[in-house]
């Protein structure tokens, strides 16, 4: 490697700073995928043969269907016998209590700012941890548990709680939605549960942390949240990888069900490796997230920061059948370098006097191309429904591109639907402006940002709106002439 | 404080600034006044710094606190004490007026090796500046300009220049489009902004201004240059004659 390239390595090294990689001995599945892959992974992790089953059936379905072709992405596909299905450092199998976590994953995860150690964390937020395919720690369980609030690794749900798995795996994303849901069905593997009481309101955010360490695999996680009647819950959902040349698949599914006068917010700061400015390298992030309002008056909420990922398809959608029941989607989607993403929503009315919210804000700069993709369905049966979209485009440069996909379907005369769409170029007035009152350039740039993004970012919990903030200054660094 | 010798800028290829001079002291309110299209908006921009200016470094300088002003970027122009009260204050969404003038605030601090000020203090301190220009609070919370009507806009800008405490401010046409009320309480803002240390530039088209702050220096800027300097009493005879006198004593000279 010349000179010019190592200095190249390292500015693309400093702008994503959680590309190091954790030396630590794992178990893999080789490469492939087929039935017999499917029945190893479920021996390892110990499950019943009705999960087992459910996998095939996933698998089966999963081989009929097709790559899905609609969005405005350009990848070539996937090689699913190229990957390996399962990885996990041998020293986190089965996961242990918290005191006897393999030293190497703790620092790995202080490294990235989430300490294991309960004493050590000064908020109140409960943290899964998830190393590859497994959960490596999962703290405060405990205090949890006393309120009857179960917040575990899904493996451990299969086993500890195999009649509500059963009873709501699958119930809002089916094993056959779509190519990469179903792949998901066939092969998950870590991943976090939460179940709330009724009428409990959970007392800390709960969180997953997602980190891709191990090559060639890929990560397929699932997570599956239920709030009883009356309950309420927070839930904040993070993710790295290290910095590799070659792409990793990453497919998760989470499934969110809310019941009469639940409440469930879910956000994400997903801040996967994108790859090179050339493109190279990178993670697919191919996600189905889906929440059902089952009853009346349920409130599903997701926020998403999206600023990893070379591609990123995903759109956290709410099924509203509730009478009254709430839906809302907040994201902002930065990308840069040869990024792409498309992502949006779908808001499903089937229920009376439901309401949904959109506000995508959606930044391009580099050669990225970044898309908002969202549907908004009225069903007949949805008297008085309303909707409110806002989609609003950020372009940095001439040479990105961003576009806006908006698909209306209402079936019902009593709908009130409304459409709010800009696209503008960063503005160099407000930045002479901030420039002017010694603000530099950069620092102005990620003020503009910030500023632009600030209806989404007001739904994040504090602390993490001050991490997403960082993240999207840090993101823009160096990206803007 | 400031000495610009034989300035020459452009716009677009467009020559606006023909040799200029202009020696500023510590303390000293300067107005520049003169008819449209002289070149007024472009000397504030062209000391802030905007990239849209070209200035000849080969034929004048600019040297402000005894650094070669045109070496420097805006905000770093703005971090040795230089501030610019605009003419059309840029809007930004999302920003409080508190956060951004503490980030600005605390960049200046910084650069000068000065603590920065936390939220608190800041608070504070924004609070008193507030009242010396007889703002609202609620405006400390409301986005930068945001939905401000032009007065409020105007107002800001003085805001500003109460809490970043520069060397030299320059007014570009801070008069304009202000109401007689307006008016006084910007005026008044600045005289409680005066000092022995701080200078001003004001540049307006109105003698009006000075009826409420009492400039020390009076110049007349035609054609890119300033043509003729004096007292408070030219800008009245400005008033009253217009700029036509100037023009036709300027286009009699020989050349």
């Amino acid at each position: 490697m010349n000179q010019k390239n190592v200095e190249v390595q390292e500015m693309v090294r400093k702008r994503y700073e959680h590309g190091w990689t954790t030396a630590i001995e794992s178990d893999s599945f080789d490469k492939g995928l087929n039935e017999d892959v499917i029945v190893a992974l479920s021996r390892i992790k110990n499950e019943p043969d009705w999960m087992t089953e459910w996998r095939l059936n996933a698998f089966r379905l999963w081989q009929q269907m097709e790559i899905p072709r609609w969005a405005k992405l350009v990848y070539p596909d996937p090689d699913f016998q190229d990957i390996s299905y399962y990885s996990a450092p041998k020293s986190a199998v089965p996961p242990r209590s918290l005191d006897e976590v393999d030293p190497k994953l703790v620092e790995t995860f202080t490294k990235l700012g989430i300490p294991l150690e309960e004493q050590k964390r000064l908020s109140g937020v409960a943290v899964d941890a998830v190393f590859d395919s497994v959960s490596v720690a999962t703290t405060h369980q405990q205090i949890l548990k006393r309120q009857g609030i179960i917040f575990c690794p899904i493996s451990e749900a299969i086993q500890e709680h195999p009649d509500l798995v059963q009873k709501y795996l699958g119930s809002v994303v089916p094993q056959g939605d779509n190519f990469y849901a179903s792949l998901n069905s066939a092969v998950f593997s870590g991943g976090s549960f939460v179940y709330i009481p009724a009428g409990v309101t959970c007392p800390m955010d709960l969180s997953t942390y997602f980190r891709i360490n191990a090559k060639h695999t890929g990560q397929f996680e699932r997570t599956l949240i239920i709030a009883e009647e009356g309950s309420k819950v927070s839930y904040l959902e993070g993710c790295t990888a290290p910095i590799r040349d070659e792409n990793q698949l990453h497919a998760a599914v989470v499934e969110l069900v809310a019941h009469k006068d639940a409440s469930i917010r879910y956000a994400t700061v997903q801040n996967w490796y994108a790859g090179d400015d050339d493109g190279k390298g990178g993670i697919y992030n191919f996600v189905t997230k889906r929440g059902a309002c089952l009853g009346d008056r349920s409130h599903i909420s997701w926020t998403q920061i999206e600023t990893g990922s070379a591609i990123t398809w995903k759109y956290p959608s709410c099924l509203l059948k509730g009478k009254g029941s709430v839906g809302e989607f907040y994201s902002v989607a930065l990308t840069k370098g040869k990024q792409q993403a498309d992502t949006g929503t779908k808001m499903i009315h089937t229920g009376a006097d439901t309401r949904s919210t959109i506000i995508s804000k959606t930044i391009s700069a580099g050669k990225s191309d970044s898309s908002y993709r969202g549907l908004v369905r009225v069903m007949p049966g949805a008297e008085n429904a309303r909707n409110y979209t806002q989609c609003d485009s950020l372009l940095m440069g001439n040479d990105c591109g961003a576009h806006t996909w908006p698909y209306i379907d209402v079936r019902n005369d009593s709908a009130s639907v409304e459409h709010e769409a800009s696209t503008s170029k960063i503005n160099e007035d407000q930045l002479f402006y901030c420039q002017s009152r010694g603000i530099d350039r950069e620092d102005a740039i990620s003020l503009v940002v910030n500023g632009f993004c600030k209806e989404v970012l007001d739904h994040l919990p504090m602390e993490f709106a001050v991490e997403a903030s960082r993240l999207l200054s840090v993101t823009l660094e160096g990206s803007v002439g | 404080m400031l000495s610009i010798v034989d300035l020459y800028a452009s716009v677009n290829d467009q020559l606006i600034l023909k040799g200029l001079n202009l020696q500023i002291n510590p303390g000293e309110v300067h107005a520049i006044m003169g008819p449209n299209g002289s070149g007024k908006s472009t000397l504030a921009q062209v000391l802030a710094g905007h990239e849209n200016y070209t200035v000849d470094e080969t034929r004048g300088s600019v040297v402000f606190q005894g650094e070669d002003l045109l070496a420097l970027s805006p905000e770093e122009r703005a971090r040795q004490g230089l501030f610019l009260a605009f003419q059309y204050p840029v809007e930004i969404q999302g920003i409080t007026n508190s956060s951004f003038l503490q980030t600005a605030l605390n960049e200046i601090r910084k650069s000068r090796g000065e603590e920065e000020m936390d939220a608190l203090d800041f608070a504070q301190f924004l609070k008193k500046k507030m009242e010396l220009v007889e703002m609202q609070e609620d405006f400390a919370e409301r986005f930068v300009n945001f939905g401000f009507s032009g007065g409020e806009k105007k107002r800001n800008e003085i805001l500003q220049l109460a809490v970043l405490e520069p060397a030299l401010a320059i007014l570009d046409e801070t008069d304009s489009g202000l109401d007689i009320d307006a008016l006084r309480t910007v005026a008044s803002g600045v005289n409680r902004l005066r000092s022995p240390q701080r200078s001003f530039l004001l540049i307006t088209h109105y003698q009006r201004l000075l009826d409420y702050i009492q400039p020390d220096f009076v110049h007349v800027l035609y054609d890119g240059k300033l043509i003729q300097s004096g007292g408070k009493e030219l800008a009245l005879k400005l008033e009253e004659q217009g700029y036509n006198w100037i023009r036709e004593a300027e286009e009699t000279l020989p050349a």
